[in-house]
């Protein structure tokens, strides 16, 4: 059941990317579409609008960038609540820093594997 | 008070019409898949050519080509007077790396893909002027080094739209020359950068079909040619979409060249290869003119033919500032007189 | 005629090209790009999925697993871009791999690879960010701001 469910509200939260590509301005790429979902999924996460997606949808929700903007928000706001100031500098990171970290890592380790193909 | 050599506002008559002696054209994998194969002197297997980056390949790609171009007419490098070329890249290093090898003469050129034709536009004037014999006029694209200096990286995930278009991974020469046999170029039109207020980067032949019908347009005014008077008029690099919209703009203008009228995008690649509106970069114009136009020239399959390379003027840092897109179009009429 | 006039003339001009434009252009296929997108997100996230179940069962709790999970589809993201197999899902799938995290693992590793030979330092090093870089400009900026007015609610 939470594989259907994943796959139902993971592909939708596609579905919107791909309606802003097709339907807005051309020169809408990648990096707006990233830049757009991880701030829009911290908004949402911080007024209490995302988890109740991550509940239905679990890694439909959470796989999506915006599931990572999600835990940069309540990592920010668990930090303040624990720490204070430094933690709404510190929490975010500190939340996300193993996915961050793993991208820097495997591109550089990447990079050294691979060359461009063709 | 008007200049000898010129003819209404842009046109410039050759006295004594140089000479297209010699041509080589050199194309990559996917060009070579295409409809013209038998037309290019050579084909890359891959994107590398045995060099360790794209760049280095491009230089290769157009050093070859001109040594080719030389090479049909039993010629070496150090028997032409001038090399004139450009490419996509930054500093045109393509075109300065190739010369640093080729060791003669050399302007280096930016006209985007309209490059060919304005090495053609200023390799005739210099020859018709009386200042050279012999001029190599050359331009090279390369897919991957356009893709990213002005795009993405080539691993990255991207969906291309409809209008976008697929530069060439090719590279043309001509040889001029004041004497010899072969098609002649018989006047040239310089043409204006017009900017129609376009600013999709995915759609460059909407950005360049208004500077093709402007120097389209004013080649007929200038010359006072009827507009079927050419076998074929054919523009760099419109794609399907810029075709079509300069169609429209024909139609609006008052000019007529259909049906006597296509473009090297549209024409390089058959339409199942995925390169959505056709065929783009320095390479497009340069690849099909010194290769299959030529060849039909010379076959006597075509004997009138107008080549007017287009080229998308902007740049990255235009395009982050919000900039449109300016295009410039170059004719020259190439004749078998 | 003026300036004004002739600036006035031009604007009309660019706004009849502009329609004209619209009208020549062809459409992206926005339904079957959709079903594209739809289809290989989802199946992107049922992976994730798959692999959050199995972590949940061998008894990481909700947080660990979380990560973890977003740890290995980032590798699964650069293992096929390096394999030179995510520009071609890409091209099919459109935002279904590009707003899942494989795409930001694929911008991220495209770049690093892309640049690789104008060196380690200032080719890999400086431009691995040159596309995914601005996405945690404004994922941080939006985390601290939410903590600091969650800091202003809660004293």
């Amino acid at each position: 059941m939470s594989i259907i469910m994943a796959f139902i509200i993971g592909g939708s939260i596609c579905v919107i990317g791909q309606l802003f590509m097709d339907l807005t301005k051309p020169g809408i790429t990648s990096g707006h579409i990233l830049v757009g979902y991880i701030t829009a999924g911290a908004f949402l996460s911080a007024v209490g609008l995302y988890q109740p997606l991550i509940d239905l949808g679990g890694a439909g929700a959470t796989i999506p960038l915006s599931g990572f903007g999600h835990t940069l928000a309540q990592g920010a706001i668990q930090g303040v609540e624990s720490e204070g100031i430094l933690g709404a500098f510190s929490g975010g990171v500190a939340a996300t820093a193993g996915g961050i970290t793993a991208a820097i890592v495997f591109g550089y380790f990447a990079a050294v594997l691979f060359n461009p193909k063709k | 008070m008007t200049a000898v050599k010129k003819k209404g506002s842009q046109t410039l008559m050759m006295a004594d019409p140089p000479y297209i002696a010699s041509w080589a054209s050199i194309v990559g994998p996917k060009e070579s898949e295409g409809p013209w194969v038998k037309d290019f002197d050579l084909i890359m297997e891959d994107y590398l050519w045995e060099e360790a980056s794209w760049e280095k390949t491009e230089t290769k790609m157009l050093r070859e080509t001109i040594k080719l171009a030389l090479s049909n007419q039993n010629l070496q490098p150090q028997d032409a007077e001038l090399l004139l070329a450009g490419d996509l890249l930054n500093q045109i290093i393509s075109s300065s790396f190739a010369a640093r090898e080729i060791n003669i003469p050399f302007l280096g050129l930016y006209g985007a893909c309209s490059t060919m034709a304005e090495s053609m536009v200023l390799g005739s004037l210099l020859i018709d002027g009386g200042y050279f014999e012999r001029v190599v006029a050359s331009a090279s694209s390369h897919h991957y080094t356009a893709e990213r200096q002005f795009r993405f990286p080539s691993e990255q995930g991207v969906q291309k739209v409809p209008s976008s278009q697929w530069t060439a991974t090719a590279a043309g020469a001509v040889v001029l020359q004041k004497s010899g046999t072969g098609p002649r170029i018989t006047s040239v039109t310089i043409g204006k950068v017009v900017d129609m207020g376009q600013n999709d980067g995915a759609n460059m032949g909407g950005a360049m079909a208004p500077a093709a019908a402007d120097t389209i347009k004013t080649h007929f005014q200038d010359t006072g040619k009827v507009s079927d008077y050419y076998d074929l008029i054919v523009t760099g690099d419109l794609g399907a979409v810029g075709m079509t919209l300069l169609g429209e703009l024909f139609i609006q203008e008052g000019v007529m060249p259909t049906p006597n009228f296509s473009d090297c995008g549209v024409l390089l690649y058959d339409g199942l290869q995925g390169v959505d509106s056709g065929g783009s970069g320095c390479g497009c114009s340069a690849c099909m003119l010194a290769g299959p136009l030529l060849r039909k020239m010379q076959n006597g399959e075509i004997n009138r033919l107008l080549f007017v390379a287009t080229g998308a003027l902007m740049s990255p840092i235009s395009t982050y500032q919000g900039e449109s897109i300016p295009g410039i179009a170059h004719a020259v009429a190439i004749e078998n007189i | 005629m003026g300036p004004k006039s002739e600036e006035l003339l031009k604007n009309a001009q660019q706004e009849e090209y502009h329609h004209l434009v619209n009208r020549v252009k062809p459409k992206p296929p926005i339904l079957q790009n959709c079903i594209w997108a739809f289809i290989v997100g989802g199946l992107i996230c049922v992976i994730g999925q798959i692999i959050m179940n199995y972590l949940l069962n061998i008894g990481l709790n909700k947080v660990d697993a979380g990560s973890l999970t977003s740890i290995i589809m980032i590798f699964l993201g650069a293992l096929l871009t390096g394999l030179g197999l995510y520009d071609d899902l890409g091209q099919k799938a459109g935002a279904g791999s590009i707003v899942p995290i494989t795409g930001f693992a694929n911008a991220i590793v495209a770049s690093a690879i892309e640049f690789k030979r104008e060196g380690y330092i200032f080719g890999v090093g400086a431009r691995i960010f040159s596309i995914a870089g601005p996405t945690l400009v404004f994922g941080f900026v939006a985390s601290v701001l939410i903590g600091l007015i969650r800091l202003i609610m809660i004293s």
